[in-house]
């Protein structure tokens, strides 16, 4: 091995042998590099990668090929993992630029609609909120609701709004999709702020359910990024659905259970009911945070976490399969 | 170990062109989708031909192969449409091959556009830890290097604006510096250097030589021939996707710009450089001088007129004709614009257009003609090269001498003066 090295940095001067142009800089850097490996394998068996340096033995090798993106696919998402923190911190930073009142906005959009939801469903329409005071319900489901919400719709705009990005740099793209949902993340943790003043507010004690509002989330993460992939994807080439994600968002907030409990429903639709996937997860917030026992219908919860795991899986493949085009057809 | 670190075999890739989306001017619909999956699925039933005239198969890349060795700095030229961009995103990943397969040992590092993921919100400061990770940098690395890069990009005072309040030669400083300062084996580069100032051109010029002397391989795909010229020892010449030559630079140089000039000997002919959506098309072009005659020796500081022919295919109102004047660096001379020069063609069905240049002022040398009619504001037919000239005598001067075209590229009239100083009238008072 050290055998190719040596007769390679030969190769390498006699073929330039004029040298005119190689600065001496680099005949050093040259030289001891070869000396340092020379050492370094009699005191050690594991030559020293030295990064950086273009004499190293260890180089990356890369095989571009139709259809062989998948090789290098994951390891690339470890790599480019510190573009994932930069583009979710460029959105944060960017989201409430110029405007007067700033992060106060995510708390001020769910609060004023819970504060509707409160009035039309439980003060005029009196529908039944099991004995939790009617906001904290609301707000229980608006939390998730919202976050889910936020983050399908940018998620779904996600790749057409980098699209500068797409078509000139190469990354793994699931990172945009994903930071998307990272960013709604940070409001979601903001707004919830919201809930334990209204907890205070009302002295309600929470329950040891809450030790299970992380994965609760997790999964509430799961349906808007499997949603939010297919979304994406289908985004670059049909344009249409710039118009239907906003649509799927707003019909979502009726016929998920935000501004009701979903006891409201029949018994013998709530199996039906949770195939939209938001039932379980905002019956899981109003069980974990509210302690109500009748608030989550089992069979409908796992239904609906089968169905955010086959929307994630098969995001996660449509994405997949579609990305190599991106750039072509953005 | 072979020394070659980017190795290209048989690399092909298709695009398919929809010619209906393309009048549409849009992005398919979901509409087009669905009917044309209706389609082809009542054409399966029938029988039909499978062949779709609102779809057809564009080759960008057919079957190039090369080799590029540690530390060679190689130029990618050819005109607009050959493949060279196509041929750098798929070295960059960006979009895949379809046929064929690319080998590359070493760190990429790839530079299709400055500034790209620059965000206007955001300040200089923020920008370069935003663009240094898009470009792949870690955040240590760019920590590192942040000072070096402002001060190459002679900002410092503006760090902390949001970019957005920047001037243009600011903007593209910073986005250069930071680009600049990436250190992978082997740097991809696509024509940044058209931007900025002379001098800064300059440094970046010297910036991405001293990158090569380092042993870094430059990859550098540009219409600038001088610039290719001064920076690359070789290069590779591609036309409609395909390799045509490559080797030391200055002999592809001379075959790239003898080939544009060859292309003019029959324009109308089966020309695949013509393109245009053909309501007016060309049927002649001729370049005459002062007597009417037709000429390819024009003669300096004489009148030509450039003489087009035209026809219609349906009613138009009025077009435009543009036309181009290339020197043999492929650098444009002139630019003859109806819309810019205000004058309005009464269109026929069947016309000419005539463009006199008066007292023609180029040096010697040859030239290449562009010419396009653009029609509701797109090209109805366009030829990158519709005729060629030489220009060999010149009456431009009284002295029939033409200055060396090393340091002219277009001549101007203009007299000279002398006077003796009288040493009570002396200019400095």
């Amino acid at each position: 091995m050290d055998l190719d090295i040596i007769s390679g940095i030969n190769q390498f001067l006699t073929e330039n042998s004029s040298l005119s142009y190689i600065p001496l800089g680099t005949c050093i850097i040259i030289g001891l590099a070869a000396s340092y490996y020379q050492v370094n394998k009699r005191t050690r068996l594991q030559p020293v990668t030295d990064n950086g340096n273009i004499n190293t033995p260890a180089k990356p090798k890369l095989v571009i090929e139709a259809g062989r993106t998948e090789r290098q696919y994951w390891h690339d998402l470890w790599r480019y993992r510190e573009l994932f923190y930069f583009l979710a911190w460029r959105d944060i930073l960017v989201r409430y630029k110029q405007t007067i009142i700033g992060v106060a906005w995510a708390v001020l959009r769910p609060l004023l609609t819970m504060i509707v939801f409160s009035v039309i469903f439980g003060k005029l329409a009196k529908l039944p909120s099991d004995g939790v005071p009617y906001p904290i319900m609301v707000f229980a489901a608006m939390l998730p609701w919202q976050f889910f919400a936020n983050a399908l719709s940018e998620c779904s705009n996600s790749l057409i709004s980098n699209a500068n990005l797409v078509s000139k740099v190469y990354f793994p793209r699931l990172i945009v999709p994903t930071s998307a949902v990272v960013v709604s993340f940070i409001d979601f943790l903001i707004s919830s702020s919201i809930l334990v003043a209204l907890m205070i507010w009302y002295q309600f004690v929470p329950t040891w359910g809450m030790l299970m509002l992380p994965l609760l989330i997790l999964l509430a993460f799961a349906a808007a990024l499997g949603g939010g992939l297919w979304f994406a994807a289908l985004n670059i080439k049909y344009r249409d659905f710039r118009f239907i994600v906003p649509f799927v968002v707003q019909f979502g907030l009726y016929v998920s259970p935000v501004g009701f409990s979903s006891n409201v429903v029949p018994e013998q639709w709530r199996l039906l009911y949770s195939i939209n996937p938001m039932v379980g997860v905002i019956d899981g917030f109003r069980w974990a945070i509210l302690g109500q026992d009748t608030a989550i219908y089992w069979p409908g919860f796992l239904l609906s976490v089968g169905i955010v795991a086959c929307l994630l899986i098969s995001g996660i493949w449509y994405f997949r399969k579609t990305e190599r085009t991106f750039a072509d057809i953005i | 170990m072979s020394d070659a670190v980017i190795k290209v075999e048989n690399l092909s890739k298709k695009y398919v062109i929809s010619h209906q989306t393309n009048v549409r001017g849009g992005h398919g619909t979901l509409r087009d989708a669905i009917t044309d999956g209706f389609r082809s699925v009542s054409k399966r039933f029938t029988r039909q031909s499978n062949v779709d005239p609102s779809h057809e198969e564009f080759w960008a890349l057919n079957d190039v192969s090369f080799e590029i060795k540690q530390g060679d700095r190689v130029a990618i030229i050819g005109r607009n449409g050959a493949g060279k961009s196509t041929l750098l995103k798929i070295l960059s990943r960006i979009t895949e091959p379809t046929r064929g397969r690319i080998i590359i040992e070493g760190r990429v590092a790839s530079l299709l556009e400055v500034g790209t993921g620059f965000h206007a919100e955001l300040t200089g400061r923020e920008n370069i830890f935003l663009n240094g990770a898009i470009l792949g940098m870690s955040k240590q690395e760019i920590k590192r290097k942040f000072d070096e890069i402002v001060a190459f990009s002679e900002v410092e005072k503006f760090l902390d604006t949001p970019v957005k309040r920047y001037s243009s030669g600011m903007y593209v400083r910073l986005a250069f510096a930071v680009a600049a300062h990436l250190e992978p084996e082997i740097l991809i580069v696509d024509e940044v250097l058209a931007v900025g100032d002379m001098e800064f051109q300059q440094k970046c010029l010297g910036k991405m030589e001293s990158v090569a002397n380092e042993g870094r391989t430059v990859i550098f795909v540009s219409h600038n021939m001088s610039a290719v010229q001064k920076l690359c020892e070789r290069s590779i010449l591609l036309r409609s996707g395909k390799l045509i030559s490559e080797g030391e630079t200055k002999e592809i140089v001379k075959d790239y710009l003898s080939y544009l000039t060859k292309t003019a000997e029959d324009p109308f002919g089966d020309n695949p450089e013509r393109s245009g959506s053909g309501e007016i098309r060309l049927t002649g072009a001729e370049l005459l001088n002062s007597d009417g005659i037709p000429t390819t020796h024009p003669v300096s500081g004489e009148n030509i007129t450039v003489a087009l022919e035209y026809e219609t295919s349906t009613e138009v109102r009025g077009f435009d004709v543009i036309m181009t004047i290339y020197n043999h660096l492929g650098v444009a001379v002139t630019n003859l614009n109806t819309r810019v020069s205000g004058f309005a063609i009464q269109p026929d069905m069947k016309g000419r257009v005539y463009c006199e240049i008066e007292n023609l002022p180029l040096p010697f040398g040859e030239y290449r003609i562009a010419a396009a009619i653009q029609y509701n504001g797109r090209n109805a037919d366009h030829f990158p090269t519709l005729l060629v000239f030489e220009i060999t005598a010149s009456r431009f001067f009284s002295t029939f001498q033409s200055p060396d075209i090393q340091y002219s590229t277009a001549l101007v009239a203009h007299s000279w003066r002398s006077e003796s100083i009288v040493r009570s009238e002396s200019l400095v008072y």
